[in-house]
């Protein structure tokens, strides 16, 4: 079964208008379950738009998005994926925990409920020592924990992140993908991230996805198979040799 | 075509809102309601159009020489104190406190002092007034600047009193324009409500309180209307002022910033 | 390495970034103790150095005998200096513990009282103000087009000088109020006044602090397929809070100035507003007692504004700690 089913999605903004944008075309995508896809693409690619479609933040001009069998729109009502922004978009007057406590709240979890799961998943990022913290007493790092804990705390079966990581300096960020990839195999939440960076996208997933300038299509699908990645696959020259393959891609499509 | 856009929500709310206004006291006309309806205090204003054009140019000139004497001082005081780290952070937290005092209490002190009939006590309320917000906000936009941006003058050489015309100056503008924005409605009613306690009798202050008196209420209206207009148009100057100022400042927004 | 024993205990490389973040918050926090303490003892040093220069100018008057000529500034621009006119610091404060005729209770006792009394009207008119302003800024929030038509009117609003028509309020009230289920008091009226000065700066600030927050907060709601009060309690409200407490401050301080002009122009008994008038109508036999009684009117002005404050530290004081570290 797929998470994501998506048939000839289009995206046009400002529909008949002198400011209309034409910021997808024809995108043909399906994900399956456990998988790690990135979209990667140069800027204003409709990255973004991509998944906001999915999370049906914004729905299609044409064409069909279905997540988990479903219409996007339904799987966001049923609160079947979790988010996480480029900014990590706390709120600045609620403690760590009851950033995370937050989406439970609004599902209609008890107290106690919310308690327990909010501690589990301070333990999964390893901040429970920070719980009655508020925000701007935490690192970029930190806070980005923090809000990818808020993201899996209703366990949904997808995750969707848009650069999470992209304002983050080059340590946390290594830092912070081997912690996703961790959580990511803890938990076998399928998950669709965004990002700039080709060594991220090779490093962090199982499959490619090369987006082309505006109108958006995907240009290319790369799988990836580095097996379990540690410090060493930083240096693998099978690594390297998909990055350069990855690279070539960016470059057809700009041109 | 997109300039008169922006028009036409104000406008037509003004026009619900007037039409509105209008149409239920003309239906209902409510024995002694405080509040005529805008075709009477119209009317009011103008049978009574030589006595409130004078008290408008008294009240006028009470609130615009104030207001140039403030903005003057506070600006002064900004400069000042802002040249002196340690000054600025010991007076500038004490100014907040102190503009939370009425001032207006004062005007019984003042009348005594300047003479009940003089408009110089009226004057010396609205110095009061908007000396604060102005000095506040001027400081904290001469103080609040972008470190890096005083580095890189530092970095030419730029000498101090450069550095305050070349970056602390531009920097503090947009402070200071929400500030006088403020002070400028602050100045009517202060200067209208000073006139209560003393000044002179032929101003609008005591012309709203006798017609009140007399329960000519589309008089004291008439007249509270001339102070309306005294604070729009200053506002409206201020607006343009600003533009001319802050070309750079694109966005002219409502907005209210701690004085 | 003198700090690796507190480093150590730790590999993670962002938690050890967050002590030392830690560390430069603990000692700005120390530093805001330390600016508190200096901020009083400037306070006190500087109502030390307004009654010196108020001392020093008047025996600078007095010496060159400044009632017996006409001089350019003193008079105009400067106040002469006779005990009538500028009655000496000691006589204001020692009116304090005076008994004024026929009255069984200090001064300064009577000046509490009377505070209490305008501050109850001032609070009221803070009150409905507070929710009238919030209910506007909601409203505006809602609908842009009600924002775009509305806003001019509410900011037009206040350069109509509606403190001038105090005393219509307070005839109007007493005549047509009594469609309330309660009597109608004249203080309610001064209250009105109060509204009007607090609505206005809530309205607008609340306005801009519930379109504050970032586009990812509001698309993370939406994520959640949260509704219009979810958003509204727990992410728009919450975020306008610094905002509204900008606000708070300047209404809260505007709300004393209304009910004291109320008090005055309404011809209110019981408050201090009153009491300014009565000082300066019998201010020849009693100059000091004006004085002490606009002090008074000074006092609560501030007490106000750091209650404010006060409130806003605790509020919203923790959501802002380390930020700027």
């Amino acid at each position: 079964m797929n998470v994501i089913d998506i048939q000839g999605a289009t995206k046009v903004f400002n529909p008949g208008r002198s400011n209309q944008v034409e910021a997808l075309a024809e995108i043909d995508l399906a994900v399956e379950h456990g998988e790690f896809i990135t979209l990667i693409g140069p800027s204003g690619c409709g990255k973004s738009t991509l998944l906001r479609l999915i999370a049906s933040l914004i729905s299609p001009s044409t064409g069909s998005v279905q997540v988990n069998d479903k219409p996007a729109e339904q799987a966001r009502l049923d609160r079947d994926y979790g988010m996480a922004f480029q900014t990590a978009g706390l709120f600045d007057w609620r403690t760590v925990t009851k950033n995370i406590e937050l989406p439970l709240e609004l599902m209609g979890w008890s107290k106690g409920d919310r308690r327990r799961r909010a501690s589990e998943m301070l333990e999964l990022v390893k901040l429970s020592e920070f719980a009655k913290h508020h925000p701007n007493e935490l690192s970029g790092g930190m806070q980005q924990r923090v809000a990818i804990a808020r993201a899996l705390a209703f366990s949904p079966s997808l995750l969707l992140m848009d650069e999470p990581f992209g304002a983050l300096d080059e340590m946390t960020r290594e830092h912070m993908q081997d912690e996703l990839l961790r959580i990511w195999k803890e938990t076998g939440t399928t998950v669709v991230f965004v990002t700039h960076s080709i060594p991220e996208a090779v490093y962090l997933s199982t499959r490619v996805l090369v987006m082309s300038p505006r109108p958006g299509t995907i240009a290319s699908n790369i799988s990836v198979s580095l097996g379990d990645r540690s410090a060493a696959t930083r240096d693998d020259p099978a690594f390297f040799k998909k990055v350069t393959e990855v690279r070539i891609a960016l470059r057809e499509v700009e041109e | 075509m997109n300039a008169l856009k922006g028009f036409s929500a104000p406008v037509a709310a003004g026009v619900v809102l007037f039409g509105v206004w209008q149409g239920v006291l003309s239906l209902f006309n409510p024995e002694g309601f405080v509040l005529p309806a805008p075709s009477e205090i119209v009317g009011a204003l103008i049978d009574n159009w030589d006595e409130v054009y004078h008290g408008a140019r008294i009240t006028g000139f009470v609130v615009v020489s104030g207001l140039v004497a403030g903005i003057i001082l506070g600006i002064i005081a900004a400069l000042l104190v802002t040249r002196f780290r340690t000054a600025n952070e010991t007076i500038t937290p004490l100014a907040v406190a102190i503009n939370a005092i009425p001032i207006i209490a004062l005007a019984p002190i003042f009348n005594n002092w300047f003479g009940l009939t003089s408009p110089r006590s009226n004057q010396a309320i609205v110095v009061a007034l908007v000396f604060f917000p102005i000095f506040i906000n001027t400081t904290r936009g001469l103080t609040q600047v972008d470190r890096s941006q005083i580095e890189l003058m530092e970095s030419y050489a730029a000498s101090r009193s450069r550095i305050t015309r070349e970056v602390r100056i531009p920097n503090a503008m947009p402070f200071f324009f929400t500030a006088l924005k403020l002070a400028t409605s602050l100045a009517v009613i202060a200067a209208i409500v000073a006139e209560y306690f003393g000044g002179r009798q032929d101003a609008l202050g005591p012309m709203i309180t006798q017609s009140a008196g007399l329960t000519r209420y589309d008089e004291a209206w008439a007249a509270v209307l001339a102070g309306t207009a005294i604070g729009a148009v200053l506002y409206f100057a201020v607006l343009v002022i600003e533009r001319l100022a802050m070309p750079w400042h694109s966005l002219i927004r409502a907005r209210i910033d701690e004085p | 390495m003198p700090n690796t024993d507190t480093m150590a205990d730790t590999d993670d490389p962002l938690v050890r970034e967050h002590r030392i973040k830690q560390q430069a918050a603990q000692e700005q926090r120390r530093d805001a103790v330390v600016r508190v303490v200096r901020q009083t003892v400037t306070f006190v040093v500087f109502l030390g150095l307004l009654a010196g220069l108020y001392t020093g100018y008047k025996a600078f008057g007095q010496a060159i005998d400044d009632r017996q000529h006409d001089w350019a500034v003193i008079g105009s621009v400067l106040p002469r200096t006779d005990d009538l006119n500028m009655p000496p610091v000691s006589e204001i404060f020692g009116q304090f513990g005076e008994t004024p005729g026929g009255q069984d209770q200090i001064y300064v006792k009577i000046l509490f009282d009377e505070a209490l009394f305008t501050l109850r009207e001032a609070f009221a008119g803070f009150m409905v103000g507070l929710v009238i302003g919030m209910a506007i800024a909601l409203a505006l929030a809602q609908w842009r087009r009600l924002e775009q038509g509305l806003l001019p009117y509410v900011i037009a609003s206040q350069t109509i000088p509606l403190i001038a028509i105090a005393p219509i309020i307070v005839i109007w009230g007493r005549k047509n109020f009594d469609v309330f289920p309660w009597e109608w008091q004249d203080w309610m009226s001064v209250s009105i006044i109060a509204t009007y000065l607090t609505f206005f700066p809530v309205a607008v600030n609340g306005l801009r602090g519930l379109q504050s927050p970032r586009p990812e907060n509001q698309e993370l709601m939406e994520s959640y397929a949260a509704s219009w009060s979810q958003t509204l309690w727990r992410l728009r409200l919450p975020a306008s809070l610094p905002y509204l407490f900008a606000a708070l401050k300047i209404a809260a301080t505007s709300s004393i100035v209304g009910a004291i002009v109320g008090e005055i122009s309404a011809g209110v008994e019981g408050g201090l507003g009153r009491r300014v008038l009565r000082e300066a109508f019998n201010y020849t036999t009693g100059p000091d007692r004006l004085f002490a009684s606009v002090l008074g009117a000074a006092v609560l002005g501030i007490f106000v504004f750091l209650v404010v404050t006060g409130a806003e530290r605790l509020v919203v004081g923790r959501q802002n700690r380390g930020a700027a570290a």
